[in-house]
């Protein structure tokens, strides 16, 4: 297994660096769209872009949406709180929104 | 496959063999604790709940508490009450009884006073602990092995690693016949879609996407956004940026099979294999849930290293990356962070985790247990009145 970072499903716009990963480090993927060079330090753990994502554009990792682009994201940036917003339990937003996971009007059991 | 266990009255199965002393009240936290104090191989916790509390409520908080009095890790129980708590003594006592325990009443009014309590909670509580031993631990069956799946202190690692080597064990022991517990709603929010696709039925899928909502719609009401408590601060540190990326991390702790049933907080399961429990993302209150309903063992994956343990059940914490495993060995009981490290695959750490498992059931004691951590904590669905 690559030990410095992980991509979990091919489909995902973000990998997840398994150790601290100094800007200008270069991450080279068997596609060769992923050849990229970090733009920011990325901290253990946290999420670096691997493609380019548009801003509120949806943002995927684990082959799902994880929430979405609050400003425009280059690849190789740092994916965090600063431009990565959740859809969901945002009392904050008129009205709430959510995702695009289809709601049950079930009652309860 | 077989563990040595402890075979109660009831046919529930122990892997611990506790004294508990309950206090059904605040009020009764000290004299708990000064009983526990005379008598230190006994158990108790401290209880912020048991009065001021009406309707569905007070319903949860007395289903905790039998949870407790009746639970199989549990040999004896003394129940300690002011004696004015809103609570149904005389039903606590009588399901203890019935579920076969040593169990004695111990109530500040009928008793006479702080004292007397400490000194007669203290002669049952010493007459107990001299009787337990006389149980012995005999083969019996994993099936009858209900497993409560945690993860707290997350960091971005936990979906990777530790969470997913608990799958690997959630799988493992559903294969053996036994029933696994996934919980915390609020880490379900963003997910719940692949785990109603999982569900046994279309009811079962449909109670999945429904306690979601409840929550969901809960923590809106409030008129916030969740990411003031979801992802906690500690999880931003570790990497977790949304609630959504949290809880798909998150679910990898049930593994793969099917839903079988959704139950409510403290509820006991009633069907072999995986199920949910409705609970908060609150790692005390949904330990205790769990425990509440029948777990007899909790596997708790941590990221930032938490503390937290049971008072009756062996609480096994997984770190989720090495560094912090070095970092805190003396809390943490297992290291998933080889996953990370490049050293050990997903099945190879799981069906170590697995080994694990079945020591602690066997009697190994766990670094939470060893260092008497007892937290508790109900999940309230109402206000204090």
């Amino acid at each position: 297994m690559n030990v410095h970072w992980i991509l979990q499903k091919n489909v995902d716009d973000v990998a997840t660096a398994l150790k601290r990963l100094p800007a200008g480090t270069k991450v080279t993927h068997a596609n060769p769209d992923f050849d990229i060079v970090l733009r920011q330090d990325i901290p253990f753990a946290h999420k670096f872009a691997v493609r380019d994502i548009p801003a509120g554009t949806d943002v995927h990792k684990y082959g799902q949406v994880i929430g979405r682009a609050t400003q425009a994201i280059s690849a190789g940036d740092h994916v965090h709180v600063h431009n990565l917003e959740s859809l969901r339990g945002r009392g904050d937003l008129q009205g709430g929104e959510t995702g695009d996971v289809k709601r049950s009007s079930l009652s309860p059991k | 496959m077989v563990v040595n266990a402890y075979v109660r009255a009831d046919g529930r199965v122990g892997v611990r063999n506790h004294v508990l002393v309950l206090p059904v009240s605040y009020e009764m936290n000290q004299i708990a604790e000064k009983i526990v104090a005379k008598a230190p191989k006994a158990v108790t916790f401290r209880n912020q709940h048991g009065v001021n509390q009406d309707g569905a409520d007070l319903e949860q908080t007395m289903r905790v508490y039998e949870g407790f009095a009746t639970h199989p890790n549990v040999y004896g129980v003394v129940i300690l009450a002011w004696g004015h708590e809103p609570i149904d003594l005389e039903s606590l006592v009588g399901r203890a009884r019935t579920a076969g325990k040593q169990v004695q009443l111990v109530s500040l009014s009928t008793v006479g006073g702080i004292r007397k309590a400490i000194e007669v909670g203290t002669e049952f509580v010493n007459t107990y602990l001299a009787e337990r031993d006389q149980v012995r631990r005999q083969p019996v069956p994993l099936s009858s092995i209900i497993l409560g799946t945690e993860c707290g202190g997350s960091d971005a690692c936990s979906g990777i690693s530790g969470n997913p080597a608990l799958g690997v064990v959630s799988d493992l022991l559903v294969a053996e016949g036994g029933m696994s517990i996934l919980s915390e709603t609020t880490e379900l929010i963003g997910a719940e879609h692949l785990l109603a696709q999982r569900a046994s039925t279309p009811d079962i899928a449909a109670q999945i996407l429904h306690i979601v909502q409840r929550l969901e719609d809960n923590a809106m009401k409030m008129g916030v956004d969740i990411r003031g408590a979801q992802p906690s601060p500690g999880n931003m540190d570790g990497g977790i940026t949304t609630i959504e990326e949290k809880s798909l991390g998150c679910i990898y702790k049930g593994g793969t099979t099917p839903i079988q049933e959704v139950i409510e907080y403290a509820e006991r399961p009633t069907r072999q294999g995986l199920v949910i429990m409705d609970t908060p993302g609150h790692d005390i209150e949904q330990i205790t849930g769990m425990v509440a309903g029948g777990a007899q063992v909790v596997i708790f994956t941590t990221g930032r290293g938490t503390p937290t343990g049971s008072p009756i059940a062996p609480c096994i914490k997984v770190a989720t990356n090495t560094d912090t495993y070095d970092n805190m060995a003396d809390n943490l009981d297992f290291n998933a962070g080889l996953v990370i490290d490049g050293l050990e695959t997903v099945e190879e750490t799981g069906r170590r985790l697995f080994d694990k498992m079945i020591d602690v059931l066997n009697g190994e004691v766990t670094k939470s247990e060893l260092l008497g951590h007892r937290e508790f904590g109900i999940y309230r669905i109402g206000k204090s009145l």
